[in-house]
């Protein structure tokens, strides 16, 4: 009776119920249902997001989902933000482009992070998608302002052009007249990471003057002072404000229209960019500093008191990045002033200075946990730590989903006890019980991960350097973490052991890097032979990993499920271990 | 860098149960499974792979040599008449991985324990923070960055006011910037500031790009890796004849110069990146000096 009942629905109700289920997590699990839902909703799902570019081709996802509107795709390991992972290692974009430019003519939305992306693939974009919307370039790279010019004159509704932290090889600044005069549609754009001097500043204005939806400008450092009250002018519905560069010599009445023009933004949220900062120019800000909810300083090398006096103006502030100009006496002015905070960065000034130049240390960190119970977001570099510190931190923010510690130099012990910061990690995770992201760093032993394998439930993402004494620390946390999805280690003493036990486990992440571990080749060979459903990519830079003993340790690997099998665009210093026990290039 | 001490010493007995309750997953009684690779996490034993990892001597001994400016005569614009052809194959002296090369010798130059990448922070990040450091000196602002750098900033390389990206990454102690070499679509990164010489450079650039890896068992390599690795293999054999490769550089006012002229410090501090090309397409490329000169003539009109 009931089954009659369920089949009776039409599939465009069906479909219409679908509509309203958006997380990929909840229209997996409805696709898993029966088959005649799976066939409804593989029809109606719009948006795609791929962590994995390998993890599966473009072809398999057309013919799964042949309507989708967005796509999001993701390339390089973390790591290669630090230059472990040698250029030229992959992420092309290329391939799933020249798919979809003919399975996906409606395609609206692409977003991309750590990918190669050419001047041909934004040619290829702005030629196929005739209703092309948006277009997200997180820290790729591989092209340059040719093919930016190509986009901004073919995309004709084009709604979002974001380049944040890409590498663009900047030839001019003229791409911007490319935007036609009937333009109007953008709602956001960030081009701050561009690098030329050249911008072309009038096709700028004129652009943000012609697009009244405009909701987020991030200008590059070429940009100067001076222009950025006529941008500010154009655009007083402006709820996202980059600056360019902030110093300059203004005349005062120049910086009276400065702040006259930032006060007319009311819609004003938040702020970024910021470089070469003159102080006292800072002051023009104070008129939107109370709507603030989000302020990147990291780029300002501003000081005390400059810093303490523009964020105690800014009592809605949810979201700071700074550097550590701000010190434990500037976090102490936060700790009161910002009760809504949710996420903190604090990013090195001198990153290899070796002695520590500013006054930052735990207690900073400490003094924000217990004024700002909400905080959900911690990034925090220094120079010292105890577990005292943390065991506060993590008792008084039980909120946290990302915690990520950097202490400067790899091994430092608790400076009072001088042990190990294992305790304070398990505190960490034992009381924060939402955390999906953990950076570990200072003194750790395997107990840290023993903590982690019992308490981090819910971690997805875990950092590891420089940490461990052997393999039952890589063990716990592969056996006992449920929800982790990627896992990252460097220069810690775990070989094969732990990996071999727990093979499984790799096939329900996503990924695993290992780099100056000690797990040999014939562990990896083993496991790309026994695991089909894996890809095992040793990178090695000198010579092919058989020319030495099976025992020799693996300089880098890189383990990902896959049900696309071995990728073929492999640089010659990129080898997969194969199922017949073969390494194949 | 390796990572830490390998625990071989002894394992408390209760963490011996826990691991063999563990879920082996890859079945141990495989018979094709070698015995060396035990998966059952037993007794506390010493890990295997724990030798010391050995570097081979590459079976290929013999390169070219890559010309820089010094290899022609000042005079003579063209760098075809030459008579470099008699600078050929070295052989080399120890063999490093690219990657721990640097870190290496990052580290035996400073004589601190810096290794690649850490701290963990981005490229962009640490670009901008440099770069800011630069253009403060001129602007006369007092920064902790200028007290510690060693180096000499280069006052003319930054105008005041204005942002000049270099195009390559200094990072205090690091200085990549890209190299491209003909008829290889995938280009490198090299850190400058761990070549304190032409000759240093020279050799690491020998090894990256020059450099025949034994030909590895192909079955089931596509076209693609055939093609790419005989792209890399084929510049040794030509330079064994005639043909020959040449090192220049773009500068920070786009110019493209021969490697070797200046002083290496200035040579660092104005090179935006590098690119190894064909001696035959080299023709018009001056080295540094003459380019200066030219170039002021130029600006003297």
């Amino acid at each position: 009776m009931q089954k009659k009942m369920m089949y009776s629905f039409p599939d465009d109700v069906l479909e219409h119920v679908f509509s309203f289920i958006q997380s990929d997590k909840d229209r997996n699990a409805v696709s898993a249902v029966c088959k005649l839902w799976y066939e409804i909703e593989r029809w109606c799902r719009r948006k795609v997001f791929i962590g994995n570019c390998y993890a599966v081709s473009p072809r398999v996802v057309i013919k799964r989902f042949p309507e989708v509107r967005s796509i999001e795709l993701k390339g390089k390991p973390h790591f290669a933000d630090f230059n472990l992972v040698p250029d030229g290692w992959g992420g092309y974009v290329l391939p799933w482009i020249v798919e979809m430019a003919g399975a996906y003519p409606c395609l609206e939305e692409i977003r991309l992070k750590r990918m190669v992306v050419t001047d041909e693939s934004l040619e290829l974009i702005a030629k196929s998608f005739k209703n092309f919307k948006v277009l997200v370039l997180f820290s790729c790279e591989g092209f340059s302002t040719d093919g930016l010019a190509a986009i901004a004159a073919g995309c004709k509704n084009l709604r979002e052009l974001d380049l944040r932290e890409s590498e663009v090889d900047d030839l001019s600044g003229h791409w911007l007249t490319h935007f036609p005069e009937t333009c109007t549609s953008l709602v956001s754009l960030n081009i701050s990471c561009l690098g030329s001097d050249e911008v072309s500043f009038s096709a700028l204005e004129r652009l943000v003057g012609r697009c009244p939806n405009l909701k987020s400008l991030r200008l590059n450092r070429a940009v100067t002072l001076d222009k950025i009250a006529n941008i500010l002018r154009r655009a007083p519905q402006l709820v996202d404000f980059g600056t360019g560069n902030y110093a300059s010599e203004l005349p005062p009445d120049v910086l009276l229209n400065l702040a006259g023009a930032f006060s007319s933004c009311k819609e004003l949220k938040s702020l970024s960019g910021f470089w070469d900062v003159v102080p006292a120019y800072l002051p023009a800000l104070y008129s939107v500093c109370s709507r603030l909810t989000s302020l990147n300083l990291s780029y300002a090398t501003i000081q005390n008191p400059e810093i303490i006096k523009l964020v105690s103006r800014c009592p809605s502030l949810q979201r700071l990045l700074v550097l550590d100009y701000i010190e434990d006496s500037g976090l102490e002015a936060l700790a009161s002033s910002c009760k809504d905070l949710q996420e903190l960065r604090v990013f090195p000034s001198d990153p290899f200075g070796g002695e520590p130049h500013v006054s930052l240390t735990e207690q900073g960190l400490v003094t924000v946990s217990l004024g700002c119970p909400k905080l959900q977001s911690i990034l925090y570099f220094c120079h010292r730590m105890t577990n005292a510190a943390l065991v506060t931190i993590a008792q008084s923010c039980p909120n946290l989903t990302r915690f990520r510690l950097c202490i400067i130099e790899p091994k430092t012990a608790d400076y009072l006890t001088l042990e190990p910061l294992d305790v304070g990690f398990g505190a960490i995770v034992e009381h924060c019980k939402d955390l999906r992201r953990l950076s570990l760093s200072g003194l750790l032993t395997d107990r840290v991960f023993e903590y982690i394998g019992t308490y981090a439930k819910k971690l997805e993402m875990l950092s590891v350097a420089f940490a461990g004494d052997s393999d039952l620390g890589l063990h716990h946390v592969l056996f006992g973490c449920e929800s982790l999805r990627k896992l990252e280690i460097r220069d810690c003493p775990f070989g094969d052991k732990a990996l071999l036990a727990n093979a499984a486990k790799l096939e329900t992440m996503r990924s695993l890097w290992m780099s100056s571990c000690t797990v040999s080749f014939g562990a990896c060979k083993l496991l790309g032979q026994k695991m089909p459903r894996l890809n095992v990519e040793v990178i090695d830079e000198t010579e092919p990993p058989d020319s030495r003993p099976e025992s020799c340790p693996v300089e880098k690997f890189y383990i990902y499920r896959s049900v696309s099998g071995p990728r073929f665009d492999k640089p010659p210093f990129v080898w997969t271990m194969d199922e017949e026990g073969k390494i194949m290039h | 860098m390796q990572g830490g001490v390998v625990n071989g010493g002894s394992e408390s007995g209760s963490m011996s149960t826990v691991l063999r309750e563990d879920n082996m997953v890859v079945s141990s009684e495989d018979s094709s499974c070698p015995d060396e690779y035990e998966l059952e996490l037993g007794l506390g034993l010493s890990l295997g792979g724990g030798g010391s990892k050995m570097h081979q001597v590459s079976k290929c001994g013999q390169y070219a040599r890559i010309l820089t400016a010094q290899d022609f005569p000042p005079s003579s614009p063209s760098p075809s008449s030459s008579s470099s052809s008699s600078s050929f194959s070295l052989t080399r002296a120890n063999i490093t991985a690219g990657t721990k090369r640097t870190a290496d010798s990052v580290a035996a130059a400073n004589g601190s324990s810096q290794v690649v990448g850490w701290p963990p922070i981005r490229a962009y990040r640490m670009n901008s923070l440099v770069n800011q450091a630069k253009a403060s000196v001129t602007e006369g602002f007092n920064l902790s960055m200028e007290n510690r750098k060693e180096e000499t900033l280069m006052v003319e390389n930054s105008t005041t006011g204005s942002y000049h990206n270099s195009g390559n990454t200094k990072l205090g102690k690091f200085l990549f910037v890209k190299v491209n070499m003909d008829g290889i679509p995938i280009g490198r990164k090299v850190d400058l500031n761990a070549h304190e010489s032409y000759e240093k450079l020279a050799k690491t650039l020998e090894e990256m790009f020059l450099e025949t890896t034994p030909s590895v068992n192909s079955a089931g390599s596509m076209a693609l890796q055939r093609d790419m690795k005989n792209k890399m293999a084929r510049p040794s054999k030509l330079l064994n004849g005639s043909s020959d490769f040449v090192l220049a550089y773009e500068d920070k006012e786009g110019d493209w110069m021969l490697v070797g002229d200046v002083p290496w410090e200035m040579f660092s501090s104005s090179v935006k990146r590098l690119r190894i090309m064909r001696k035959s397409e080299a023709t018009g490329l001056a080295p540094t000096s003459q380019e200066r000169n030219q170039r002021q003539r130029r600006k003297a009109i």
